[in-house]
């Protein structure tokens, strides 16, 4: 009976189980220090710490590299447990952000005076500054509107509130408001602090991974981490589950990532009359075969039978065709034309189908040239 | 009386023909009490739905069969009230939100939170979740997707979510990261035919192997399509012997005839005519781009083969105009006449073609 006393606590306090928390959650970092990687912005972070003063911020760069990771750290170091819900507003894209919202919540909050400073409950000490941090969060996906409204509202409180905006393209923060923070430009990973934190959430959570699972993690999420851990928990949600156990293999990740298998990329390029490198079983003169507009059609109707998904499909082959060794510079170019192309026709919702045959056609018109 | 696709549609995750690999990982999936957010992708008829109502069985038990159709009523923004049917049993809810149109947010934001923040009261449940399923993910708003972001992270412990969507190249990458991706593939032309002979034996009567091979072949992989067809079959002739006539759709031998009367003939009189048909196929519901497919795949097989790439490549481009435009019959005439154009340029400049007349 006490596990389900202590299952009915847990749901009363609205407490997440800390086996079914999401592994980028659970090890989010909890101080600046933890963050991977960012030296730079985390040195002039520190600073703060010390100082008490901070900044506007306007934090950028793709997702997945650690920027709300930062600042909630920031403001967790900053303020503590017990001041942490008075003192920090965090708002996402999942709120209601209009510009009422910004006329209303955030104007009052940014108004109120922080309460003078207690003492924390857990013995430590924090510098707890007198001011307050609002968050906001994906500030990209707010509208000019909204931004403008907060344009005064960043001034008026400047004593007594500090923004913080985070979000992915700097570009679409309109330029009265960049220009009152400090940027600070978050860049992806590299793959050596990626493996270091992968490796540490491994054996924290007792799986064992190879190099080659770790490596393969690393390529298919590009530089995002939060990706990367995902995947990996995916993974060994899968591998566990069976019974008994698996290892965790990259064909899995692979498969996790929803990326198209190397010989499906391998062999549509071949029809194309890209010659492919790097696999040894290549029989023969390729250009034996006969290629021509039914050969191309067949293997598109295969990959979309396989239900592959068309803009991994692209990037895939597009990745073979552009870093390809022998290819002229001009034929790169002009699959390059078809690829962005089709890329801008499958953002707006087109039929995948026909676009993949047609960058095929494109590609093979252009080598065959 | 039911069809056979709903008769014989597999109940458990025992009973699924093909994909073993997945039909266990599922069943473990949902054995171990650490199920994650699912978004299930493939080509229509590949046993998506089956596949994620198996798994909702092996979840929660007989309870999720009793379902009951309910009508809500959510108001956008600007006041307008919009009218959604949701699917709901015990354990889950169904919806498909491409319904609300502009104002699938709303939905979205309003019914997750909704569900989200209530906990699960019957005692005797197996699972302490609901379970959310958005058909359709793929025709969200970007709005509506982002929405769901970061409620998938905070409501971890009372809703998990099933995505359900033909490709995952409209779905944000975001949403993507936060669910496990499971493809299911459709079937190959073998495993079509062993679901086709476990029904037929079924019903007890035999299938001749050239009749199920015929049929495999017309469905493309596609395995509702199949045993809609099957059905059909036999009910024409029951014994399944002889020659067997496919019947296509009407709208697809519509599309044929106009596809041979583009390559017939190139003059502005053809080309009302062809207008008319398509004015015709558009009042029926047929999907501009099913019609845009059907006729260029239909020409590409009657021309030369230095101008089939250009054919397929006019196809993909006034798509996607169309998709972009308001008026989907202006594209679909702009690529008739360009391929009109481009077929009787080449031909001239084969044949000599005696233009004359046209000048």
């Amino acid at each position: 009976m006490a596990f389900f006393q202590g299952q009915a606590k847990t749901a009363t306090k609205h407490m997440v189980d800390p086996a079914l928390q999401p592994w980028v959650e659970k090890y989010r970092p909890k101080t600046i220090d933890d963050v991977s990687a960012q030296e730079h912005t985390v040195a002039v972070l520190r600073k703060t710490l010390t100082s008490t003063n901070l900044p506007h911020m306007l934090f950028y760069g793709p997702p997945g590299t650690g920027k709300t990771s930062t600042i909630l750290a920031l403001s967790r170091q900053l303020f503590g447990p017990d001041n942490f819900r008075n003192r920090v507003l965090e708002l996402n894209a999942s709120d209601e952000r209009g510009i009422s919202i910004v006329r209303e919540k955030i104007k009052n909050f940014a108004r109120q005076t922080p309460r003078a400073q207690m003492v924390a409950s857990d013995g430590n000490t924090y510098p707890c500054p007198p001011y307050k941090i609002i968050i906001l969060d994906e500030a990209d996906s707010m509208t000019q509107d909204a931004q403008g409204a907060l344009r005064r509202i960043m001034e008026t409180y400047a004593r007594i509130t500090r923004f913080c905006l985070v979000c992915n393209y700097v570009t679409r923060i309109i330029e009265p408001l960049a220009s009152r923070c400090s940027k600070f430009r978050f860049t992806p990973l590299d793959s050596t602090s990626s493996t270091l934190r992968l490796s540490q959430i491994a054996s924290a959570e007792n799986i064992s991974v190879t190099p080659d699972v770790v490596s393969t993690l690393i390529d298919t999420s590009g530089g995002d981490l939060r990706r990367a851990i995902t995947y990996l928990q995916s993974a060994s949600r899968l591998s566990s589950s069976t019974n008994p156990p698996t290892p965790i293999t990259s064909k899995d990740i692979q498969e996790i990532a929803g990326v198209v298998p190397t010989d499906v990329v391998n062999d549509f390029a071949r029809a194309l009359g890209v010659e492919v490198f790097g696999d040894m079983d290549t029989d023969g003169p390729v250009d034996g075969k006969k290629r021509g507009f039914e050969t191309v059609q067949k293997k598109v109707k295969a990959i979309m039978r396989e239900g592959y998904s068309a803009s991994q499909t692209l990037s895939q082959l597009h990745d073979i065709i552009i870093t390809h060794p022998t290819l002229p510079a001009k034929q790169k170019a002009k699959c390059a034309l078809a690829f962005a192309e089709a890329d801008k026709a499958l953002c707006d919702g087109s039929d995948e189908e026909l676009w993949i045959l047609e960058v095929g056609l494109q590609v093979l018109r252009a080598l065959s040239s | 009386m039911s069809l056979w696709v709903d008769k014989f549609r597999p109940r458990t995750l025992d009973e699924l023909h093909y994909h073993e690999g997945l039909s266990a990982r599922l069943k473990s999936l949902a054995a171990s009490g650490d199920f994650p957010h699912m978004l299930f992708y493939g080509p229509s008829g590949a046993g998506k739905k089956t596949r994620i109502s198996c798994t909702l069985k092996q979840l929660f038990g007989n309870g999720v069969e009793k379902l009951k159709i309910d009508q809500r009523v959510f108001i956008s923004p600007s006041k307008r009230k919009l009218e959604i049917n949701i699917v709901q049993s015990n354990f889950h809810i169904e919806i498909t939100p491409s319904e609300a149109g502009n104002y699938d947010r709303v939905v979205i934001q309003e019914l997750l939170k909704e569900i989200a923040q209530t906990q699960q009261v019957d005692l005797n449940a197996k699972q302490r979740f609901k379970v959310v399923i958005i058909n359709e993910a793929d025709s969200l708003s970007r709005d509506a997707q982002a929405a769901l972001r970061r409620t998938m992270e905070k409501y971890m412990s009372n809703m998990r979510i099933i995505l359900c969507a033909n490709s995952t190249s409209r779905l944000i990458a975001p949403i993507k990261s936060r669910c496990l991706l499971m493809r299911v593939a459709a079937p190959s032309p073998e495993e079509m035919q062993t679901v086709l002979e476990h029904v037929a034996k079924k019903l007890r009567f035999d299938l001749p192997p050239e009749a199920s091979q015929q049929i495999v072949a017309d469905s493309g992989g596609n395995m509702r399509k199949a045993l809609l067809v099957f059905e059909a079959l036999k009910m024409q002739s029951p014994d399944l012997s002889g020659s067997l006539k496919i019947a296509k759709p009407d709208w697809e031998t519509y599309c044929h005839k106009v596809a041979d009367l583009i390559v017939q003939e190139q003059t502005p009189a053809r080309v009302m005519e062809v207008r008319s048909k398509f004015y015709e196929l558009l009042s029926h519901c047929i999907p501009p781009t099913v019609i845009l497919k059907t006729v260029a795949e239909r020409v590409v097989e009657r021309v030369d083969e230095n101008l089939k790439a250009d054919i397929m490549h006019w196809a993909a481009f006034y798509e996607c105009r169309m998709r972009i435009g308001n008026k989907k019959i202006y594209h679909l005439e702009a690529w008739v006449v360009k391929v009109m154009s481009l077929y009787k340029v080449t031909k001239h400049f084969v044949y000599d073609f005696d233009m004359s007349e046209f000048e």
